[in-house]
């Protein structure tokens, strides 16, 4: 209760001053952001769009790590877990992958370009698709968590070579990417004013606290699920 | 204890016979040969059909070199685990040998026929697709070699979880492709830069991607088959 309020608190403010503070070239107040040469207004999508693919990347994380228990343990809870992370994982995949789409059109002049990190957010999406694809293949409940759990690890050991080793060989346009002035690399470190910095890492933490409240709910169900079935 | 009763000279043995008894029912039925062979002449003929005559890019026709050779090995290298739930023959497997040497025996039985895979279609590239020559052998030489190893790697363990699955062979692209996705845009990088005759030095970084890649698929598949293995 007490999360679903402060989060809700949160995240409203954060909305609230990340689209409702000014963009001013001479910051006179502390609300005023300042201006970014050739990204004006479009800049606020940091507010958004970096949260979302962290929460992306925290809830597959959160996956494996359910998935490796479940090899641990065969606790069929342990595979509700990973499934329901994995779901989450790619809902906000999704997310990020259209708010980028969208925010590239207006800035670098297409929807989609084969950026390097285009690429493997794509190729994410890509691993969770096959993912539930295998999971719907497979009818035996105990097949279906073990086999998924694997894949899942084996997916997740190849990710790496998407996030950190491809920006650097392969030239792009997202900050981050080889040929960027401030250097290639998976940290970017952002150009941004104290302010800025400050609604940044709230929307980071509102999204966090928003992927706990959401897995917490979504475990709660599937679990009730689960034991209605098995009753018959 | 004498040298040759040694645990780890046991599981070589096992190895070796897991990989002599998939060799030599291969060569009975030549099942997964021919299937490869036929998929790799109908797939480069369509390419010639498709270019009809015009040329294309040495970078198109690098990248195609690749998509040539990850769709056959889709066709083939499922194969030897499929096989063992068809017959049956899973079951005596599992009890008469340590999942580690199973695993290591159908690596080797893969890393054979990706590699006479990749050779063949590299041959009947060169030799037909006219547009395609080779300006830096050394490059070319490691991109394919490094290219069949990492395909067959990755693929043995996909092929695990798919004879487990029941589905044959619909989900097998699908689940290989995002796996196999930095091998291939690597290894159509460097073979890339082998055509446009680059020196070696300017390949360094793609072979060390594609060698750390084999190490790290290699490694998780070797500590997970166990899991995928046993019922």
């Amino acid at each position: 209760m007490t999360l679903r309020i402060s989060l809700g608190i949160l995240l409203t403010l954060v909305i609230v001053a990340a689209i409702g503070f000014p963009i001013s070239a001479s910051p006179q107040h502390w609300y005023e952001f300042p201006l970014i040469p050739g990204l004006e207004e479009k800049a606020r999508l940091i507010f958004f769009h970096v949260p979302t693919a962290w929460l992306s990347v925290m809830a597959f994380c959160t996956s494996m790590f359910y998935g490796i228990l479940y090899l641990r343990r065969r606790d069929p809870m342990d595979d509700i877990s990973s499934s329901v992370a994995a779901g989450l994982g790619f809902l906000f995949c999704i997310l990020a992958t259209v708010t980028g789409a969208i925010w590239a059109k207006f800035n670098w002049g297409s929807f989609w370009n084969w950026d390097p990190r285009e690429t493997s957010i794509f190729v994410l999406l890509l691993i969770y698709g096959a993912y539930f694809s295998l999971r719907s293949a497979v009818d035996v409940e105990e097949k279906r968590a073990t086999l998924s759990s694997v894949y899942s690890i084996i997916a997740a050991v190849t990710v790496p070579f998407f996030i950190f080793i491809m920006p650097r060989i392969m030239t792009g346009l997202h900050p981050g990417a080889k040929g960027d002035p401030d250097g290639a690399g998976p940290v970017v470190e952002f150009k941004m004013s104290p302010n800025m910095r400050v609604v940044f890492f709230a929307s980071l933490i509102g999204f966090t606290l928003l992927f706990i409240w959401m897995f917490r709910l979504r475990v709660r169900a599937a679990r009730l699920e689960y034991f209605e079935h098995a009753k018959g | 204890m004498t040298a040759a009763n040694t645990p780890l000279l046991r599981w070589l043995r096992a190895t070796g016979a897991v990989f002599m008894k998939d060799w030599r029912s291969e060569l009975r039925t030549r099942y997964a040969i021919s299937a490869l062979v036929m998929f790799v002449i109908t797939t480069i003929s369509i390419i010639l059909f498709a270019l009809g005559g015009e040329g294309a890019s040495p970078e198109v026709l690098s990248g195609m070199l690749w998509v040539v050779i990850f769709f056959a090995a889709m066709s083939g290298l499922a194969r030897t685990f499929v096989m063992e739930e068809e017959r049956g023959t899973a079951m005596m497997l599992q009890l008469t040998t340590a999942p580690s040497a199973v695993f290591a025996g159908k690596l080797l039985f893969n890393l054979v026929l990706g590699a006479g895979l990749t050779v063949l279609t590299v041959v009947l590239y060169l030799i037909f697709i006219s547009g395609f020559t080779v300006k830096t052998y050394s490059i070319f030489l490691g991109a394919i070699t490094l290219g069949s190893i990492g395909l067959a790697a990755a693929s043995t363990i996909i092929a695990a979880i798919i004879a487990r699955a029941n589905t044959k062979g619909t989900l097998y692209p699908v689940l290989s492709f995002p796996i196999l996705l930095p091998l291939l845009m690597t290894v159509i990088s460097a073979t890339r830069l082998a055509a446009d005759g680059m020196p070696f030095s300017e390949a360094l970084g793609e072979f060390q991607i594609l060698i750390s890649y084999i190490v790290v698929v290699v490694t998780t598949s070797v500590l997970l088959f166990e899991y995928i293995w046993k019922d």
